[in-house]
Parts: structure tokens; sequence; C-alpha cells
């Protein structure tokens, strides 16, 4: 039997190669996330002020809504011929599935932010190449694909799953996303750490709690 | 190598499954026979501990499921309906991932790939593979790790003629290295050929179980009446 | 679940609630429109006061009862525990919704809007949303162990996040301009009570448990009942 680790890895490599091989899912999740950025700018018709303070909340709102395209996508490819059942079927621990699959959607989340954050940065005027924001735009990830990868795996299972996830995951990551925007527009404003702390407190609570909770129910989800 | 004791499955309000008994003993091959719908599928799937079973005791390989899962799983193979492979992914790939899911090394991945004939291939992508290929890649993923129990659910089906052939001198072969084999099929013919017994599944239980001394000419005949006992 | 005969019958102690519910409503009504004194400041509006809490006390409780349910459910695997749950779920949903729109109500008037993003509010707004998401994704799917299991797992996570939301969204407030309100929203429009306020209120607060009760009761025994058809119609089936 594999060591967890290396399910973990086994599983991650597997997406990154399936990705690899159609080249599907980043294109797609890069051109919607930069509609969205430039539909945000147009319809929110932002000057040199307002850009500042809603820049935060235009990226995560974009981070928000490409990133559901990758979740989906994740256990849609699994369901395709009863995939998920060969993982299932070897010896390994199903919530080294899990990391394995969290792994790989943080990834490709991290890949769409390298694209995005110099757009965004060119077109909002702010630097967000300073260590608090990337800092936030980590935690922020994690805790959204934490509760991501556990909901598109049921999602996925459901009849309407695509149009599903989102009704299922927004609600749920409401403290991620306010938290985020606020910790990353507090570092771009130049706040002290003091009203900082409490936001990337909340968000780094959030994260620990998510994985734990996904690592202790993601069984009774992929049982039969 | 199977044991299954008064299993009983039950989807929703259905009971699919009830009171079925069944053993497989090593270097058996035992065909699996019934009606659409009797519950062949649900049954391979509980022993390959994919659905956990609502009552009764069921052991694979030494292991009692559901709650020793994991020790069953490093020793079984199962054969879909489905192949359970990705389609964008290489043959080899395929078969690099599901080996390094097992703990093993690559080596395995072309011996394998020889087996069931797809060695000169093994860089396409399986999309790109008919129905019978993809069923011959799903049969070498079942056989990375030498399990040994082996359950096929109608692994023949789109097989053609030489593969249909080849598969049937593996699993002899598995069988006389000591796998015990569970094969769901609607063939009575070549079920009659390869197993050492006929266990007929009907409404959810093992309604007959026929041995091969009495493989006689009528086999079709008793099958049949067998179906039509538990029905009465 | 067995076929049993008893199941279509009422059981008596529900027969009971149904009238304690009924007798308590009217006393309730009374107390909240003439006996507990018109306030100060707001006048009539501020009657909505006692409604207002008890329905949303109503949706908390059905919701926690929903979660216990569901990890009673992912446990024991017997299917009760899932029709408690949506019972509790589906009752949940329209008590908190009438909570919310019976604070707007009270908003309007105390702080000149139908609406404000106070961290109640939204939460409260928020976990309407998510229970909706759990009767869609119940909808979504055919097995109806798989749907038991999946709408446990889904509630147990929703569990954990909404006290995140709240305080995420407090801290958001907190540094946003204050408009109308401070954090919490009896700091503007907050009375005192006076005891015949709070013997109106406590009664309220009773009554619409005892309705609570009464109501998951009976969506419980309709789930139960439906169960019993479906069972019944897989046999015939058979």
């Amino acid at each position: 039997m594999p060591s967890y680790w290396s399910a973990v890895r086994a599983v991650l490599w597997k997406d990154l190669a399936v990705e690899w091989r159609s080249r599907q899912l980043l294109a797609a999740m890069l051109a919607f996330a930069v509609l969205v950025i430039l539909i945000f700018n147009f319809s929110l018709e932002l000057d040199a002020v307002a850009r500042r303070t809603v820049a935060a909340g235009v990226l995560w709102s974009t981070f928000a809504l490409a990133g559901t395209l990758g979740l989906n996508r994740s256990f849609v490819l699994e369901r395709e011929g009863g995939a998920l059942d060969g993982l299932l079927l070897a010896p390994v621990d199903r919530s080294a599935v899990f990391f394995g699959k969290l792994l790989a959607n943080l990834l490709f989340l991290l890949i769409l932010a390298i694209f995005t954050l110099p757009l965004y940065a060119l077109l909002y005027n702010v630097n967000v190449f300073i260590p608090g924001p990337l800092l936030v735009t980590g935690l922020g990830m994690l805790g959204y694909v934490a509760a991501g990868t556990l909901l598109a795996a049921m999602a996925s299972a459901a009849r309407t799953r695509d149009l599903l996830l989102p009704m299922l995951l927004f609600p749920l990551v409401i403290p991620v996303l306010i938290t985020a925007v606020r910790a990353s527009s507090g570092f771009l404003s130049g706040l002290e750490m003091q009203y900082i702390w409490p936001s990337l407190n909340v968000l780094i609570a959030y994260d620990l709690i998510m994985l734990a909770t996904a690592y202790m129910v993601f069984d009774f989800v992929v049982e039969e | 190598m199977i044991a299954v004791r008064g299993l009983a499955k039950r989807f929703g309000y259905r009971w699919v499954l009830r009171n079925l008994d069944l053993d497989v003993a090593p270097g058996e091959i035992v065909a699996l026979l019934g009606p659409n719908g009797a519950g062949k599928t649900t049954l391979l799937r509980i022993l390959a501990a994919l659905a956990k079973p609502s009552l009764g005791q069921v052991s694979v390989a030494g292991a009692r499921l559901p709650d020793e899962a994991r020790s069953a799983r490093a020793q079984l193979g199962f054969v879909a309906h489905q192949p359970m492979l990705y389609a964008d992914l290489s043959a080899a790939d395929n078969l690099r991932f599901f080996a390094r899911l097992y703990g093993l090394d690559g080596g395995r991945v072309w011996e394998l790939l020889e087996t069931v004939g797809l060695a000169g291939l093994d860089r396409q992508p399986v999309r790109s593979f008919s129905r019978g290929m993809q069923q011959r890649l799903s049969i070498a993923r079942a056989l990375l790790h030498r399990p040994r129990v082996l359950l096929l659910d109608e692994a023949h089906s789109s097989l053609d003629q030489e593969a249909a052939a080849r598969l049937d001198g593996l699993l002899a072969e598995l069988a006389a290295e000591g796998c015990a084999i569970l094969l769901a099929s609607h063939d009575l013919a070549r079920a009659s050929m390869l197993a050492s017994r006929i266990a007929v599944l009907t409404d959810g239980h093992i309604a007959a179980e026929i041995p091969r001394a009495d493989f006689t000419d009528d086999l079709a005949g008793r099958y049949q009446a067998a179906v039509e006992a538990a029905r009465a | 679940m067995k076929a049993n005969p008893m199941q279509a019958e009422k059981p008596r102690l529900l027969r009971v609630l149904e009238w304690l519910t009924v007798i308590s409503l009217a006393v309730a009504l009374y107390l909240t429109f003439f006996y507990a004194p018109r306030e100060a400041v707001m006048g009539e509006v501020q009657r909505v006061f006692y409604f207002h809490v008890a329905s949303g006390w109503l949706g908390m409780m059905a919701f926690i009862i929903a979660a216990v349910a569901g990890i009673a459910y992912l446990s024991r695997r017997d299917m009760r525990w899932d029709v408690l749950a949506v019972a509790c779920v589906e009752i949940g949903i329209i008590y908190a919704f009438i909570n919310t729109a019976s604070g707007s109500i009270w908003a309007r008037p105390a702080w000149n809007t139908w609406w404000t993003w106070d961290p109640r509010l939204v939460t409260s707004t928020i976990m309407i949303l998510v229970y909706i998401a759990y009767l869609m994704l119940r909808q979504g799917l055919e097995d109806p162990e798989q749907r038991a299991r999946f709408g446990a797992v889904y509630s147990l996570v929703a569990a954990v996040t909404v006290p995140l939301t709240y305080f995420s969204i407090r801290i958001w407030r907190t540094l946003h301009p204050v408009v109308i309100g401070s954090g919490s929203p009896t700091a503007e429009g907050g009375f005192d009570m006076t005891s015949r306020m709070l013997v109106a209120f406590l009664f309220a607060l009773l009554t619409f448990t005892f309705l609570g009760v009464t109501l998951i009761w009976q969506r419980y025994r309709l789930g139960q009942l439906n169960q019993h058809v479906e069972q019944l119609r897989a046999e015939v089936q058979d």
C-alpha cells in the first residue's frame, strides 16, 4: 500500500496531467477572469479613488466566479467513465483523494492569480505585489478550495451539477470573501496591522475549520 | 476468498439483494448469471467495497467488509461496466497513475500493456480508443497489483473474438495461479466453458448453483428452470 | 421501517400540542396588542418585536435541530433522522424569512430604512440562502439514501460556517461608516422593556416554541407517511 502522502501526490499529479493533456480548464478560467475584470471596470465607472477602494472586491469576485469553473470540472472529470470508482478501489485513504484534488484545485487558482494579478495591477493601478495581499490571496484561496472541493464532489453527483455548485458554495464562502477583501484592501491602503488582524484571524480560522470538517466528512460524500 | 452470508442491500426503499449466500474459493472461476436487474452489478460493487452491505457478513480476501475495506481493496481487482479511466490521459499514464495508488512502480505497467495487447498504443489518449480497447486497458488496470480476487462485470461484452479469447486464456491462467474469480455474465456458452460453477442470481439472491459436473447439453434449460423456479 | 397501522393515526401528545399552540397563540396576540404597553418612542410598530424575535428563535431552533439530526443520521443511518432534518429545514426557512420580513417592517420607522448591512441581518439572510441551497441539493439527487447523506454533510458544513459568517460581517461592519444603528440593532431603536413587555415577550417565545414543535412534528409525520408511500410503491413494483 502506498503512503498517505504519495497517494495525495499521485492524485495531484494525475489532475495536472489531465489538464496538461486537455488544456481546457486554465484557458477557460483565464479568459473568464479577464472578462469579469473588464465587466466590472465598465459597469462600475471607476475613478482613481474608487478604484483603490473597490479593487480588492473586484479581485475576489473574479476569483470566486472563475474558481467555480475549475471546481466543477474537477469532479465532472472524475464522474466521467466512472473514474472516481477507480480511485475509490485503490487501497488509499479517501481523504488522501480529497487532499490531492484540493491541492490541484488550489494550484489552478494560484496559476490564475499569477496571470490575473499583473493585469489587474495594471488596469486598476494598484501594486498588489507586496507580501500582505499575496499572503491573503493564498489563505483565501485555501479556504475557498477546501469548501469548494468538498461541495463540488457532492454537486457532481446531482442531476443539476453545474447549476448547483455556485448555489451551494457561495453562501458558505462568504466569510472568506469578506475577510480576504477587507484584509487585502487594508494592506493596499496601508492600514495598521491591528486593523487587519481581526480579518486575518477569521480567515485563518475558516481555513483550519473547513479543512478539518472536510477531512472528517469526505468519506460520507464518496461512499455508497 | 469470497464468503458472503445473508447479504442484503437496500437502495432507498427497495431491497436489491436479500439473504444472499455465495462462496468463491481460491483458483475457482464462478460465473454469476441472472436476468437484467437481478442485482449482479450491486453484488460486485459490494464485493469491491464500493458499496456498503445493508445487512449480512461479507469477507473478501480474508478481510471483513466494510470494516477492513482497505486491506480487501489491496487484494482485489474489479473490471466494471464503465472503464474507470481518464479519457484525456494516455494508456500508459492511466496505468502509471493507478500503479502509484497501489504503491507499485512503473515496471508492471509495460508488462500489462503487453498482456492486453496495447503495447504499441501506450501514448495514445484513451479518448481515441474504441470501447473494446478501453475495456482491455480496464482489465490491465484491474490486474496491476496481482489481485487475489478478481471481479468482472460483463468483461467480454465489447471485446472482439480475439480479445475475448485472450481474456479467457488470461482468466484460466490467473485461476491456475490461485486467484478467485467471479464473473458476472449473460453469456451462458462462455460461462460453461470457463467456470467451475454457475451461480444463478435472481430476485436478489442466489437461486441455484450449478456445478461443472452438471453442465449438460441442456444447460440453458437448467438455467432457465432455475430462474423460473425462483420467480414462482 | 415496516408498515405501522398506528402511524396514520395522530399521536395524542400531538393533538394536545395543537390545542396548546392555538390557545397560546390567541393569548400571545392579546398580550402583544392589548396587554403590553405602547412603547413611548417608537409607538405601535414596536409591537412587531414580540413575534419578530419569537419567529427568529423558532427558525434558529429548527436549524439547530436540523444540524443535530444530520449528525444523528450520519452515525445511525436511520432515515427517520433525515425526515426530521428536512422537516426542520423547511419550517426553519419559513420562520427565518418571517423574522427577516418583520424585522424589515420594524426597521423602516426605527432606522428609516428597510434594510441595513447589520451582521445579524446579513447572517440570517445568508442562512436562508444556505438552506434553500440545501433543498436544491436534495432535489438534484435521485437516491434517497444519498440525498440524506449529502443533506447531512451540507447542513454540518453550513453549521460551522454560519458563526464565521457572523464574525466576518461584524469585522466588516465595525470598520465601515456607521449610518444607522451601531454594531447591534438595539443600539438605535433600542428600548427598556417594562415588566409587562417582558411578560408578553417571554410568552411569545413560549408560544412559538409550541408552534415550532407542532409544525415540525406535523411535517415529520408527513415525511414519514411519504416514505411509507414510496416504500409501498417500491414493493408493488417488485
